[in-house]
C-alpha cells in the first residue's frame, strides 16, 4: 500500500511537470507568439522585439519554464497577458464552483448509481433492463445537448429553475441548490449508469461467494447480507470509479460550465483558450491537474481502508 | 443444410477471428447501416442534398418540418437537412483522423511493448500511467489555444491523448498471446518478429481493437461536436453539427425543434459506435448460460411420529432446468448423534447439506418429500427460520466461508448480537469466550480472514456456527482443504463440542477413516441415492452394498499387504444420464438384468441395517463375493 502510494506520488509529481513543460513547449512551437497575439494584426519589428523581450519571450524556453517553475512552487501562477490579471487569484475566484459542480455531480452519480446497482443485483430483470437503456442513453448523449433540452424544458417551458447562472453558498444556500440543479443532473447522467452497472456486476460476485452462504446459514437477515457484507465488498471496486468519474466530470466541467454560464475553471478555460491566453490555460491545466493527483491519492486511501488486503500490517 | 454450414463455420472459427461471427447478428447491421448512412449522405451531399447549405431564405426563417424542408429551416432560413449532410463530411472526417492516430500510436506501441517486453514494456507502462492522468480535454484546449486554426493537428493531438488506454488494451492482449505455446514454438523456430506479429498477434488482438475503437470513435464525434458547440470548429459559414446546436441554444425559446436534428444524428452515430463496440464484445467473450426457470415444490406433511431431531423422507431435490440430483432420499438423525453422508464427489452430498438449511442455488428447490424438525413438519423455506439457531453449516472452504473486509471479532460479535443481543461488554465477552471454546487467543478476534490459517479459519468458522446454540450442525467437508495434523485437531474439537453441548452433527464426507472414528451411523450416497446406512461399524465390517463395498475397497488403510487395491471402474454418472434401475448397475461387478429394469426398493437384512441392493446377500460372508 505504501509501495502503491509512493509510486503514485512520484507519477503525480511527474505528470504535473510533464503537463506544465509540454504547455511551455507548445507555446514556442506555436506559429504565433504571444507577443503577436497581443499585438493585434498591425504592429513594428520594434514594438514586436521589445514587447517579447519585456515578456521573457527572447530567453530559452526551458529558462522561461523554470522561471515559471519557481514562482509556480511559491503560488504565483504567472499574469494574464491578455486581460493583466493574476492567473492564480482568477482561477481560485472561480475553484469553488467548478468544485461545487463536479462535488455535487460525483455525489449523485455515486449515490444514484449504487442505489440502481444493488436494486438490479438483488431484483434483477427489470431494473437490470431500465439500467442498459440508461446507459446506453448516458453513452449517446451529448452532455452539452442534453444541457439544452433541460434548460429547454424546466427553465424555458416550465421555468421551474433558472437557467443559467450561479449564487455562492455563502450568499444564499437555497439559491446555490436550485442554481446547480440543472448542470448537476446534466454532469451526473451518463455516469449513474456506469456506476449502475459496475455496481451491479460487483454485487453479484459478492453474492455468489461462499462467504454470503455462510452468512446466510448462520442465520444472518437478508437485508445485512446484502446491505452490510456484500456493498461492503462490492465496494472496492466501485471506490475506483468515484475517482474515474470525479476526473471525468473536470471535462464535463467545460461544456456544461459554457452551456449554464457558470463562472467556474471550466468557462475560465474557453474563454483563455479564445483568447490564446496561454498562461491563463496553462495555470488551469495544472490546477486540474493537481485536482487529479489529489483525488487519485484520496481513492488510494479509500481503496486501502476498505480493502484489508491493501493494508500494511 | 444451412444450419448444418453455419455451425460448421461457427466451430471452425479460430480464437482470434471470432469477432468476424458479430457481423452475423442481425444487431451488428442496423448500427452499421446507419454508419453507412451517414457517410453516404455526408460524401454525397453535393449531389443528394436538396439546397446549398450557405444557401438562406430569409422568408422562411425557423420554420417547423415541411415538405419544402423536411427538418425545417434556421434562423437565417437555412436548410436544416442540407446543413446536417455536409456538417457530416467535417465531423466523420475528424473521427476518422483521431481513430487512424489512435489506431498508429496505440496500436503500434502496445504491440511492441507487450510482445517484446523488457525495458520498452517497462518504460511503456510508466508513460501509460502519467498519460492516463492527464485531463484530455484541458490539455486539448492548450493545444487549440496554440493551434487553434489547424483543425487536424488539433484532431491528431486528440488520438494522441487518447491513444494509452487502447495501448494497455492492446498490450494486455499481445502479452497473452505472448506467453501462447504456438507463439513461443514460432519464435524458438526463428520467425522473423514482424512475421510473427503479423500473423499470430494482429489477429488475435483484432477483436478488443475493434471495441475500444468503435467506443473511441464515438468519443471523438463527441468531443468534436463539443468543440464546434464551444466555437472552436470549423468557423461559420460552413456548418458542423456541434455549431448548429449552437445556433439551435442561442433560439431556444422560439424554436426548440432545431435542438432536436443535429442532437438526434450525433446521439444516434456515437450509439451506433457504441453498439457496434458491443456486438463484437460480445460475440468475442461467449456467452454465459441462461438460468432456467424455478421449480416447484409438492411437499407431502407426515402424520408418523418420529422421536428423531431430523427426520427426511422421499426427498427430491430439483435444481434449475428442472435436473433432479437428489431423489428418495430418506435420513434420520437422533438428538445428539453423529452421522456420516458418505461417497464420491456429485452424488448429492452437499447439495443434501445445503438443502436443510434452503441454502439450493438459484432456481433449486426441494421438490418432494417431507422434511421434520424436532418434531414439526417444515415447509422448504420453513428451514430458513432455522438457520444458524437450530442448524448451523460449516463448509470445505473455510478461509473462503469468512467475510474477508470484517476483521473475526467483527463478524462473530454480529453473530452473538444477533442471537443474544446485551450490552458492548457482554457482546465482547461471549465472543471471546466463543473463541476460546474453539481453542483460538483473543488476538484473533483482530486478525482479517486472509490471516488465518486454514485449521485457525475453520475453528473460527466453527465458533460462528456455534454462536447460536444448534441442535445441529451440518459439517460439509470440514477437512477436506486441512492438512492430516489439522484435520485431526479440528476433528477432536467438533467431538469435543458434540460432548459438551449435546449437538448432533451431520458430517458430510468422503474420508471412511473420518466415519471409522467419528461416527455412530452413516448413510452411503451414490448419484443422488442413499444405497445404505446403518450403524458406522457394521458398514466398515460388513458392507450390504457393492458401492460401499467397493470405497472401502479402495481404501488404503484396510487392504491387507499383498493383495491390490480395488477401483471401482467408471464414474458417477451425471444426473440426465441416471440408469431407470439400480444407478449403480453400470459400474457393479454383481449387477444382474433384473438390476437395470426397475428402480430397486430399499431391504433391511439386519435391524438399522438398510441396502438398495437386489443382491445384498451375495455379499455375506460366505456369499458370492465375500468382502475382505
Amino acid at each position: 500500500m505504501l509501495r502503491l502510494i509512493a509510486h503514485r506520488l512520484v507519477v503525480s509529481v511527474a505528470l504535473v511537470f510533464v503537463v506544465s513543460l509540454a504547455a511551455f513547449l507548445l507555446q514556442s512551437a506555436a506559429p504565433g507568439d504571444l507577443a503577436r497575439a497581443i499585438l493585434g494584426r498591425n504592429f513594428s519589428v520594434q514594438a514586436h522585439e521589445q514587447l517579447r523581450h519585456q515578456l521573457g519571450l527572447d530567453r530559452p524556453v526551458l529558462v522561461q519554464y523554470g522561471q515559471w517553475l519557481r514562482d509556480a512552487l511559491h503560488g504565483d501562477l504567472g499574469t494574464s497577458p491578455i486581460s493583466g490579471l493574476s492567473v492564480a487569484d482568477e482561477i481560485a475566484g472561480r475553484l469553488p464552483v467548478t468544485l461545487s459542480l463536479i462535488g455535487c455531480a460525483t455525489l449523485v452519480t455515486a449515490v444514484v448509481g449504487v442505489a440502481l446497482g444493488v436494486v438490479g443485483a438483488v431484483h434483477g430483470g427489470r431494473i437490470g433492463r431500465v439500467v442498459d437503456v440508461l446507459s446506453l442513453i448516458g453513452y449517446a448523449l451529448p452532455s452539452f445537448w442534453f444541457a439544452l433540452t433541460m434548460v429547454t424544458l424546466f427553465a424555458v417551458t416550465v421555468q421551474l429553475l433558472p437557467a443559467t447562472g450561479y449564487v455562492a453558498l455563502g450568499a444564499s444556500p437555497a439559491g446555490w441548490a436550485r442554481s446547480l440543479v440543472l448542470p448537476v443532473a446534466t454532469l451526473a447522467l451518463p455516469g449513474i449508469a456506469v456506476f449502475a452497472k459496475q455496481t451491479r456486476d460487483a454485487m453479484l460476485e459478492a453474492l455468489s461467494r461462499d462467504y454470503v452462504t455462510a452468512l446466510r446459514a448462520h442465520g444472518v437477515p437478508e437485508t445485512s447480507v446484502v446491505l452490510r457484507h456484500a456493498l461492503r465488498n462490492a465496494a472496492i471496486p466501485v471506490v475506483t470509479l468515484v475517482g474515474l468519474t470525479f476526473i471525468g466530470l473536470l471535462s464535463g466541467t467545460v461544456f456544461v460550465e459554457s452551456v449554464f454560464a457558470m463562472p467556474g475553471l471550466g468557462g475560465l478555460a474557453v474563454q483563455a483558450t479564445t483568447q490564446h491566453d496561454i498562461r491563463m490555460i496553462q495555470g488551469v491545466v495544472v490546477v486540474f491537474t493537481v485536482i487529479v493527483v489529489v483525488v487519485n491519492l484520496a481513492v488510494d486511501l479509500a481503496y486501502g481502508g476498505l480493502n484489508p488486503k491493501a493494508r500494511v500490517r | 443444410m444451412t444450419a448444418g454450414i453455419g455451425e460448421f463455420v461457427a466451430h471452425g472459427v479460430r480464437p482470434g477471428r471470432r469477432w468476424l461471427a458479430a457481423f452475423r447478428r442481425p444487431l451488428a447491421w442496423a448500427p452499421l447501416g446507419y454508419l453507412a448512412l451517414l457517410v453516404t449522405g455526408s460524401v454525397l451531399a453535393p449531389v443528394l442534398a436538396p439546397y446549398r447549405p450557405a444557401a438562406t431564405d430569409l422568408d422562411h426563417v425557423l420554420a417547423g418540418p415541411g415538405p419544402a424542408h423536411p427538418l425545417g429551416t434556421d434562423a437565417l432560413g437555412r436548410d436544416v437537412l442540407t446543413r446536417l449532410m455536409y456538417g457530416g463530411q467535417i465531423s466523420l472526417l475528424h473521427a476518422a483522423i483521431v481513430v487512424g492516430t489512435v489506431i498508429g500510436v496505440g496500436v503500434t506501441s502496445g504491440v511492441v511493448a507487450g510482445y517484446l517486453g523488457g525495458w520498452f514494456d517497462r518504460a511503456f507502462t510508466w508513460v501509460v500511467d502519467v498519460l492516463l492522468a492527464i485531463p484530455v480535454l484541458m490539455t486539448l484546449l492548450v493545444v487549440l489555444a496554440v493551434v487553434g486554426e489547424h483543425q487536424t493537428v488539433v484532431m491528431i493531438a486528440l488520438g494522441v491523448l487518447v491513444s494509452p488506454g487502447l495501448a494497455r488494451v492492446v498490450r494486455g492482449a499481445a502479452l497473452a498471446v505472448r506467453k501462447e505455446l504456438y507463439v513461443a514454438a514460432a519464435r524458438v523456430c526463428g520467425l522473423p518478429h514482424r512475421r510473427i506479429v503479423a500473423a499470430h498477434v494482429l489477429p488475435r488482438i483484432a477483436g478488443p481493437v475493434i471495441v475500444q475503437v468503435s467506443l473511441l470513435a464515438g468519443g471523438a464525434l463527441l468531443i468534436d461536436a463539443g468543440l464546434s458547440y464551444l466555437g472552436f470548429g470549423a468557423q461559420p459559414p460552413d456548418p458542423t453539427w456541434g455549431d448548429m446546436i449552437a445556433q439551435a441554444a442561442s433560439v431556444i425559446d422560439r424554436q426548440p425543434w432545431l435542438l432536436v436534428p443535429p442532437g438526434v444524428v450525433l446521439g444516434l452515430a456515437i450509439l451506433a459506435f457504441g453498439l457496434l463496440g458491443d456486438v463484437v464484445r460480445d460475440a468475442t467473450a461467449g456467452h454465459a448460460e441462461a438460468p432456467g426457470a424455478a421449480v416447484t415444490p409438492t411437499l407431502t406433511p407426515r402424520d408418523e411420529p418420529t422421536t428423531a431431531l431430523l427426520s427426511l423422507r422421499d426427498i427430491e431435490i430439483t435444481l434449475s432446468g428442472g435436473r433432479v440430483v437428489v431423489a428418495d432420499l430418506g435420513l434420520d438423525i437422533g438428538h445428539g448423534e453423529t452421522v456420516a453422508l458418505v461417497g464420491e464427489s456429485g452424488c448429492g452430498k452437499s447439495i443434501t447439506g445445503r438443502a436443510l438449511l434452503d441454502l439450493l442455488p438459484a432456481g433449486g428447490a426441494v421438490t418432494a418429500g417431507s422434511f421434520r424438525f424436532d418434531g414439526a413438519d417444515l415447509a422448504p423455506a420453513g428451514a430458513r427460520a432455522l438457520r444458524g439457531s437450530r442448524i448451523a453449516l460449516i463448509s470445505q472452504d473455510p478461509v473462503g466461508a469468512l467475510d474477508p473486509v470484517f476483521t473475526v471479532g467483527c463478524q462473530l460479535g454480529e453473530l452473538v448480537r444477533l442471537r443474544h443481543g446485551g450490552s458492548r461488554a457482554e457482546l465482547r465477552s461471549r465472543t471471546l469466550d466463543l473463541l476460546r471454546d474453539v481453542n483460538l487467543t483473543d488476538a484473533v478476534a483482530r486478525r482479517y480472514p486472509h490471516e488465518l490459517s486454514g485449521g485457525m479459519a475453520q475453528r473460527v468458522a466453527i465458533a460462528m456456527a456455534l454462536a447460536g446454540e444448534p441442535s445441529l450442525l451440518v459439517a460439509d467437508e470440514p477437512t477436506t482443504a486441512l492438512d492430516a495434523a489439522v484435520q485431526a485437531e479440528v476433528l477432536g474439537l467438533l467431538g469435543r463440542l458434540r460432548a459438551e453441548r449435546g449437538m448432533a452433527i451431520l458430517l458430510i464426507t468422503h474420508d471412511w477413516s473420518v466415519v471409522s472414528s467419528f461416527c455412530e451411523r452413516a448413510y452411503v450416497m451414490y448419484a443422488g441415492h442413499i444405497v445404505e446406512s446403518g450403524p458406522a461399524e457394521e458398514l466398515l465390517a460388513h458392507p450390504r452394498h457393492p458401492y460401499t463395498d467397493g470405497l472401502l475397497g479402495a481404501m488404503p488403510s484396510r487392504a491387507r499387504p499383498g493383495t491390490r487395491l480395488t477401483a471401482i471402474p467408471g464414474s458417477v454418472p451425471d444426473p440426465a444420464h441416471w440408469p431407470p434401475g439400480c444407478h449403480f448397475a453400470p459400474r457393479c461387478t454383481l449387477a444382474t438384468a433384473e438390476c437395470a429394469a426397475a428402480p430397486v426398493p430399499v431391504f433391511e437384512p439386519a435391524t438399522g441395517h438398510r441396502t438398495r441392493c437386489l443382491h445384498h446377500a451375495k455379499l455375506l460372508p460366505g456369499g458370492e463375493r465375500a468382502s475382505a
